[in-house]
């Protein structure tokens, strides 16, 4: 009996370490700069990956041809698009139309099954129902942004890309679509979301793939990072990297050139 | 495409100043086009002082005489006259802009005028002033007033060759001419001929031969005066204007009105409409989550063109119903109005697409279209023969390239009977759909 408990939680991990998208060695070129350099990743069920790096890193490159918009060089990432819920940084909806009329036309675009169920839900999960009628262009950036991710939900998608998704958002905004994110998360949703926002990164990515000049240079939790730092500065007889994570994140690129 | 083509008619509900102009729009150009065909040209005003003696008249022999009263009537119903009472008033009329001009008739015009038959003639004249600070104005007022002094020339002339072809009648035939109140007998060639002739064999052979000469001069002189006369009439009117039609009847000017004016509106409204809608997608961000794989690109420019098909359809028959208010249009031809206002509209649509494919902002997509649209409307309604040969051939290729030239022979045609045939300009516009729609497509493409 306790073996078989043991064989079921056993089984129950490898489901959930199961990876649900993966990319392998991507590469983009935009004329004669490369954008993205052989990069391979995988995420896993219910996992929140952080896609990090400095400017020109490649992170929106490579989110854009996770959700299809754009076409890999090479390599190959193992889930269509339809079946990846994106959120674009800035909201894709109609100003003029409500919060209830955008929900209602992606849900029919998206050929969602039950189009008013699937509205009311997605309602409900943003906490707007109150705000149905209302036209999106009179709603705050924070509330745009929660129909926004709404929207990409609409199809249930197992993976959602958020690119950089508190860009533009206050604190108390920001505090808000992070919890709604971490409960998507919490319900078996992979979430990727790419951020400039390093402590944002430390504090909701379980796992962080660091980006630079189109390569990956790491691929791991935040503790790891900061170890890989605190052993290089060790082996180069230099001070070791406080407990800043920014810094950490810095001499990190540092260490590698960049 | 169903679910976007409501997104897109809710989103145009939603715009106010959007709607009101797609309303308003036809509705102000039908108006006016409605007065300006149903009240008919509004004469110019011209300021008019005649400082000839009333009751003065310029006498043609004994019965015809040119009146004033009859010159200045036939004066101000082609123009508007303003009666004026000194040179001052009308020199200040002109330049204060009350008046487009002012033609002065000074008080020694009929004196000239009958000097004219005198051996001693003077050239009459009459003074125009005109304000040139508008260059147009003073061009129409100047044509104006030299066909209406043209006309004056050619009707003194024919009266004075009526005069003259009258007195070279008497000269040939003989006949009373009467003057200064006394009648006098004019013998006439013909009648000394006839006279010579009868004492000619009375004479000594010897001054016979001179009779003889006198006679034949006579004979001569009689046949060269009788040429004179259709002479005289042929000079008064050197050249007849006879215009036979060549190329199939034209439209009439009311048709071609009504067919520039809605065309135009379909080309404002259409090309606007569609290339504001198409660009409006990237403003708002959606048209990256429209294309990763809920609909095609070529589905979401399909349903930008049967929107703006839809509308102006629309708009273009309300413009036309506003129209019928002032002018009878001819509704039997209705079945051919809606093909040419579709296929019309599907080509500025296209062409809007194109504009709207390639730029990101609304604002952007209108200023383009206004660029592009304006003078292609401009160029393709210059008429030939106002041109050089060489720059109208290139005219009519380079608005070939654009709907406005076929969508305008479409919809005239559709309009009147004796306007073109409405089929070469519907194939014209259905290829011109499909080479905007094949660069709406790679712009799309491009600039995604």
């Amino acid at each position: 009996m306790t073996g078989n408990v043991a064989e079921g939680a056993r089984a129950s991990r490898a489901a959930k370490r199961e990876a649900v998208i993966e990319g392998r060695d991507l590469v983009k070129r935009f004329g004669e700069r490369v954008a993205l350099r052989g990069v391979s990743f995988e995420a896993h069920r219910g996992e929140l990956l952080a896609v990090i790096g400095p400017n020109g890193a490649g992170k929106t490159t490579l989110l854009s041809i996770l959700a299809g918009i754009r076409r890999p060089d090479e390599g190959t990432v193992s889930r269509r698009p339809g079946e990846i819920g994106w959120i674009p940084q800035q909201a894709a909806l109609y100003r003029r139309l409500t919060v209830a009329e955008n929900l209602r036309l992606f849900a029919h675009l998206e050929g969602v099954a039950d189009v008013d169920a699937t509205v009311e839900e997605m309602l409900g999960q943003t906490a707007l129902g109150e705000r149905r009628d209302d036209q999106v262009g009179t709603l705050s950036g924070g509330n745009q942004q929660r129909i926004n991710i709404a929207i990409g939900l609409l199809a249930r998608p197992a993976v959602l890309l958020l690119d950089e998704p508190s860009a533009g958002l206050d604190p108390r905004q920001r505090e808000r679509l992070w919890e709604f994110v971490l409960g998507l998360a919490g319900g078996g949703t992979t979430v990727i979301f790419s951020t400039h926002n390093i402590q944002e990164a430390e504090r909701y990515g379980q796992r962080l793939l660091l980006l630079a000049d189109g390569e990956r240079l790491f691929d791991g939790s935040a503790r790891a990072l900061h170890e890989a730092v605190a052993r290089e500065a060790a082996a180069g007889a230099r001070a070791a990297s406080s407990e800043d994570f920014e810094a950490a994140f810095v001499a990190f690129l540092h260490q590698r050139g960049h | 495409m169903r679910w976007l083509l409501l997104k897109d008619l809710q989103i145009l509900r939603r715009s106010p100043l959007v709607t009101a102009l797609l309303i308003a729009y036809p509705i102000v150009l039908a108006v006016l086009i409605g007065f300006a065909l149903s009240r008919g040209p509004v004469e110019p005003e011209v300021a008019f002082f005649n400082q000839v003696p009333p009751g003065e008249e310029f006498p043609f022999g004994d019965e015809t005489e040119f009146g004033q009263v009859d010159a200045s009537e036939e004066l101000c119903s082609r123009i508007e006259c303003v009666d004026v009472d000194s040179l001052d008033e009308a020199r200040s009329k002109v330049e204060s802009g009350d008046v487009l001009a002012a033609v002065i008739v000074p008080p020694d015009l009929i004196d000239k005028l009958r000097s004219l038959t005198s051996l001693d003639p003077e050239q009459p004249s009459v003074q125009v002033l005109v304000n040139e600070e508008d260059p147009l104005k003073a061009q129409l007022v100047e044509d104006r007033i030299d066909s209406l002094v043209t006309e004056a020339n050619l009707l003194i002339s024919q009266r004075v060759s009526d005069q003259a072809a009258g007195y070279l009648d008497l000269l040939v035939e003989g006949g009373d001419f009467s003057l200064l109140g006394q009648s006098i007998e004019i013998l006439g060639l013909k009648n000394a001929a006839r006279i010579l002739e009868g004492i000619k064999a009375e004479l000594p052979a010897g001054e016979r031969a001179a009779v003889e000469q006198v006679v034949r001069f006579a004979d001569l002189a009689r046949q060269n005066l009788d040429l004179a006369v259709p002479l005289l009439g042929a000079v008064r009117q050197p050249i007849r204007v006879d215009t036979e039609s060549v190329a199939g009847e034209r439209p009439t000017l009311d048709a071609f009105a009504i067919g520039v004016a809605a065309t135009v509106t379909l080309m404002f409204v259409t090309v606007l409409l569609v290339a504001g809608s198409l660009a409006l997608e990237r403003e708002e961000n959606a048209f990256a989550r429209l294309t990763r794989g809920l609909v095609t690109r070529s589905s979401l420019l399909a349903e930008k063109i049967a929107l703006g098909v839809i509308c102006s359809l629309v708009v273009t028959l309300v413009m036309l119903a506003g129209i019928q208010l002032f002018v009878d249009l001819d509704w039997a031809r209705f079945p051919l109005w809606v093909p040419a206002i579709v296929v019309a509209g599907a080509g500025f649509a296209a062409f809007g697409a194109a504009i709207g494919g390639a730029t990101r902002e609304v604002r952007a997509s209108s200023l383009l279209a206004f660029m592009v649209s304006l003078p292609i409307a401009f160029l393709s309604l210059v008429p030939s023969g106002t041109v050089s040969p060489f720059v109208f051939d290139v005219l009519e290729f380079v608005t070939a390239l654009f709907p406005f030239s076929p969508a305008l022979d479409a919809i005239t045609g559709a309009l009147d009977e004796a306007g073109p045939s409405i089929w070469v300009p519907l194939a014209h516009l259905a290829a011109l759909v499909l080479a905007y729609g094949a660069l709406a497509r790679l712009a799309l493409q491009r600039f995604a």
